[in-house]
């Protein structure tokens, strides 16, 4: 018989501390879609997906009532379709409207893949594809889409980097009605993850097998709550209770992902332990910080207390899950964590603070938003400095970062949902246009050099 | 297949009897029933077993938490994998 206070740790967790399981991806390869034509391919890349994601709502729903934990998101990652695209590239709009309907027709939330992978070189044919996401975003309401343009093996791309600069502020112009919604939908990416379940950055690395479910587990509010019982604990003792916490999290995840992929005829892919938080209270990362003991999230300390939650995270999650995956860590999107919302509104938190905490967390600048006039050159240099720590760092970085059309300082932009509403961040005043306008490539780290 | 059967909320007479009942009428049998008084609180949970159930799991579990409502209880029936899972290496 099980102990009533494990059983009622579990109920407590969901009921009250927002445990859940934050997505239930399917990641589907499209390399067997493509056909002669874009026509046929859109065709095909649509049947496709409908076949194989026929049931991800049912199954996943019937997961979350028989075991008693929500599963908030169902989505869908593809092969990127720079790829499947390339021999028809200025037809990419097809295939995105194609992925975007077959989103709409398994009842996804968010399909994810409209991406390029140019982190060592662009060619011809990813340059037609890059330049077709503004318009494609615009167009689209389910789709996501990334570029990596970096990582530790290769270097940055900075051609690319420069064009990634434009295009976010053509997403942000043509999505204007919406501040700029476009942009919420689109990350920058370096040292991509091939298997990460989350949106808006989850595509289906070439190296994966047909069909394979991701999952991605969350619960800031479970560790604030853990950290909350022993006010006292030093860090040492902190830190093992976030790895135990993390550890019955994951596990949840895992039992989730072997039973979705059984019931889906996917293989199991990966658990992504990610602390994800929402606008709600009591689901935010921020308020895991200050739980720490910092006065507020933003001030000196939080890299340190950000760097060891994450690690503990890891950890934990390590040794709950045959396999542990994706980006696994704490995320810090501002809009989408309450706590963050109301520092960066105190003026306590700032870009170049968040820069740092990327380097010790598991994603990168995310869900940002900046005056409306920062120039492209400003978002490409910004994109640089991010993709700069991921590549030497051996870690994944990401620039998710909405130029508010029209938006000041001081002013904010609402988008809604589990994407919550972003104050206006300032940026520093001064240009890096003639860096960026170099291009090239900034060659990889010496420690890459591991052969 | 087992599942776990937690009730809780303000204590009142009849609870095991309406659950007991609830479930006899599913052909859900009992295993294991502990439980405790907590501070006024009800907690009661068992350990059942759906193997000859009329009704699939996640149907009773929506029943069960339609019919906590009617007595003022939360009722959850999950299977019990999760929480082997959580608190079990």
């Amino acid at each position: 018989m099980f102990n009533t206070n494990e059983v009622l740790e579990t109920i407590n967790m969901v009921e009250r501390e927002h445990l859940d399981i934050r997505t239930v991806t399917m990641g589907i390869s499209l390399l067997p879609c493509i056909g002669g034509t874009a026509e046929k391919t859109a065709e095909n890349v649509y049947d496709h997906i409908c076949k194989k994601a026929e049931n991800i709502v049912k199954v996943t729903g019937d997961l979350s009532r028989e075991y008693g934990i929500p599963i908030v998101n169902k989505r869908v990652s593809v092969t990127p379709a720079s790829i499947i695209c390339a021999p028809f590239a200025n037809k990419s709009y097809l295939i995105g409207k194609a992925l975007n309907d077959a989103a709409k027709a398994v009842g996804v939330d968010f399909l994810g893949g409209y991406s390029a992978l140019v982190h060592k070189g662009t060619s011809d044919y990813e340059t037609e594809f890059i330049k077709s996401i503004p318009e494609v975003l615009a167009t689209t309401e389910r789709l996501c889409s990334s570029v990596n343009v970096g990582s530790s093996k290769s270097g940055i791309n900075m051609d690319a980097v420069r064009l990634m600069g434009e295009i976010i502020k053509q997403t942000a112009q043509k999505t204007a009605t919406q501040g700029g919604f476009g942009c919420a939908k689109l990350v920058v990416f370096c040292n991509a993850v091939e298997d990460n379940p989350f949106m808006a950055g989850a595509f289906h690395g070439v190296g994966e097998s047909g069909t394979v479910i991701n999952v991605g587990v969350s619960g800031p509010g479970v560790v604030q709550h853990a950290i909350e019982s022993i006010p006292e604990a030093n860090l040492s003792d902190l830190a093992e209770m976030i790895k135990r916490t993390a550890f019955k999290i994951t596990r949840a995840g895992q039992l989730i992902a072997t039973e979705a992929a059984k019931r889906l005829n996917a293989e199991f892919g990966i658990v992504d332990l990610s602390l994800a938080p929402t606008p709600a209270r009591g689901d935010s990362v921020a308020a895991i910080l200050e739980e720490m003991g910092l006065e507020s999230v933003g001030t000196h300390g939080t890299t340190a207390c950000l760097a060891m939650l994450n690690d503990a995270v890891k950890k934990g999650g390590v040794m709950a899950s045959s396999r542990v995956g994706g980006l696994s860590g704490a995320f810090i999107p501002v809009s989408e964590d309450i706590g963050m919302i109301e520092a960066a509104e105190r003026g306590k938190l700032c870009i170049d603070k968040l820069e740092a905490m990327t380097a010790v967390c598991s994603v990168g600048l995310d869900m940002i938003a900046v005056p409306g006039d920062t120039s492209a050159s400003t978002i490409s240099a910004i994109i640089a400095d991010e993709a700069a720590i991921g590549m030497i760092n051996n870690k994944t970085t990401a620039v998710r970062i909405i130029p508010a059309p029209d938006k000041k300082v001081g002013d904010e932009v609402n988008f809604g949902g589990l994407l919550g509403r972003a104050p206006v961040m300032p940026v520093h005043g001064e240009g890096a246009e003639k860096f960026i306008a170099r291009g090239g490539l900034i060659p990889a780290p010496i420690h890459s050099n591991k052969n | 297949m087992r599942a776990v059967l937690t009730v809780v909320g303000k204590d009142k007479t009849g609870i095991i009897a309406k659950v007991s009942g609830f479930l006899a009428e599913r052909k859900v049998n009992i295993l294991d029933i502990s439980q405790t008084i907590l501070s006024d609180y009800f907690a009661m949970i068992m350990l059942v077993d759906l193997s000859d159930a009329k009704t699939e799991l996640a149907v009773l579990a929506d029943e069960c938490a339609e019919m906590g409502k009617k007595i003022g209880m939360s009722i959850h029936v999950q299977h019990e994998a999760i929480f082997n899972a959580m608190h079990s290496v």
